[in-house]
């Protein structure tokens, strides 16, 4: 998947890159099974071609996209991120896609787009995971549009300059690098353009430990992990120290203004 | 079920055996061998530490299901042998149960003392488990000859009805820790599985007071 640097302010983190097999070995994708190594272990019946992923709600054009198409919205662009998982590991990924916001701009979003919404695959004949009711399926995840527009929220269709492998949420997945891994919804098949805040498949799932938000925040523990420091999958062994987590997973300078008066400690 | 107790069955001839002791210590080291080699080449996966919190915790759990198994098992398959190597069993819960704890302590808390007592108080999940450790102690303690000598049979049977607060706070120190990511299939076969052993004796004892009586 041809690609060049990105520009965007913050998509190149200096951080060591998580081995590759590392990234595409240990994955939560509950669709695929709870297990880390299930994903890679059951992901190959998910058929990633042909795709279509439909744009509606408060848009003035709604669209339906190929994977052709989708794959043509804008310049793919190779970005590093670090990405925090909310049970307290991270990675740090070389991704390849383009900023949401050129794909959302296409369908022309109204004035009362207040929030995006993510909608998931959920096919049972691809997917084994979604016959357990591990949670309320299809997988739906949302951002405040601003969140949506902001140029770091990526459209990924690949990592390490290959197409996403399937275990990864192929053919194309959500990235919000400075909030928990969660929110970034895999396999999408629909986005929806709305006026209420969405309501997500983790917040459905359990409303007094995931927040719509879920910025990563060091100073607001989950009730059964603390948030203060992560362990860097891949790096130093089994014996390194654990790091200690950043206010949005380091992309302050970037985001921060994007909460700015907010109470972050009741909007978690 | 008398029948079944003149002929004893292969099956108890080897529990009786002099070396059915060291089989039987060696498989219980087992999954701890294998974690120790996993840890020791790399193929723990991409997050060892995690894995061998998990793995030595859920092994406790496996091991304590084991030991609360060997009663029904003994008068159901009528298995009188098992009871001899009872002690062993739960010798081996508290070996795991302290693995797992040594694990957290060093792997996800650096051995911080401060750490660790904020996330006891902090956690209930955490406090939970700690508790079944802390209940386990005793009972670990007082698994050799002397000690039971020394407490007198009934003290020492007295003592070890604990097991039955360690299974259920075991079993809610799992639940709390799975029900983070709403993972609750593997809790439920666990739990089924205690509640068929707590029952067999609720039943066979005649109510939960029963249970707990000492005779």
């Amino acid at each position: 998947l041809a690609s060049v640097r990105s520009s965007v302010t913050g998509a190149q983190a200096m951080d060591k890159l998580t081995p590759y097999q590392d990234v595409t070995s240990y994955n939560n994708f509950y669709e695929f099974g709870t297990d880390k190594s299930d994903p890679a272990e059951n992901a190959g019946t998910l058929k990633a071609r042909p795709w279509t992923l439909s744009i509606e709600g408060e848009v003035g054009k709604p669209l339906k996209l190929g994977l052709d198409d989708l794959l043509k919205v804008a310049p793919m662009e190779e970005r590093i991120y670090r990405m925090r998982c909310v049970e307290g590991w991270s990675m740090v990924i070389p991704w390849v896609g383009y900023s949401l916001a050129a794909l959302i701009a296409k369908a022309e979003p109204t004035s009362r787009a207040k929030y995006v919404e993510f909608i998931s695959l959920a096919d049972p004949k691809q997917m084994p995971g979604v016959r357990s009711a591990v949670l309320d399926w299809p997988y739906v995840e949302g951002l405040r549009i601003d969140e949506a527009m902001h140029p770091l929220t990526l459209m990924a269709f690949g990592l390490y300059g290959e197409v996403l492998p399937n275990q990864n949420g192929a053919p194309l997945r959500l990235v919000v690098p400075w909030k928990y891994g969660f929110k970034n919804a895999k396999s999408i098949v629909k986005i929806r353009l709305v006026e209420k805040e969405p309501a997500s498949s983790w917040v459905k799932a359990n409303r007094s430990e995931y927040g719509f938000y879920s910025n990563v925040n060091p100073k607001v523990d989950h009730p059964r992990w603390s948030q203060a420091t992560e362990r860097r999958i891949g790096e130093g062994g089994f014996f390194a120290p654990r790091k200690a987590t950043l206010m949005f997973n380091g992309y302050e300078a970037q985001v921060g203004q994007l909460y700015a008066g907010m109470d972050l400690k009741k909007n978690f | 079920m008398t029948t079944a107790a003149i002929q004893p069955s292969w099956l108890n001839q080897v529990l009786l055996k002099p070396w059915a002791k060291p089989l039987l210590w060696a498989l219980c080291a087992l999954p701890a061998v294998a974690l120790f080699i996993g840890a020791a080449t790399d193929q723990l996966g991409a997050n060892p530490a995690e894995k061998l919190i998990r793995e030595s915790g859920e092994w406790a759990l496996r091991f304590l299901w084991l030991t609360l198994a060997v009663s029904p098992l003994r008068d159901v398959a009528s298995l009188p042998g098992l009871l001899r190597h009872r002690r062993a069993l739960g010798v081996t819960v508290f070996a795991y149960a302290l693995l797992h704890f040594l694990a957290y302590a060093w792997l996800d808390k650096g051995l911080v003392v401060d750490d660790i007592v904020k996330d006891v108080f902090k956690r209930n999940f955490i406090l939970v488990g700690m508790l079944a450790l802390l209940l386990l102690t005793p009972l670990a303690l007082t698994s050799f000859n002397a000690a039971i000598r020394r407490l007198g049979g009934r003290n020492w049977q007295r003592l070890h009805k604990l097991v039955y607060a360690i299974a259920l706070l075991g079993l809610l120190h799992f639940y709390w820790k799975k029900a983070a990511k709403n993972d609750l299939g593997e809790v439920a076969v666990y739990a089924a599985i205690l509640a068929v052993l707590l029952g067999w004796r609720v039943m066979r004892k005649g109510g939960v007071l029963g249970m707990l009586r000492v005779r």
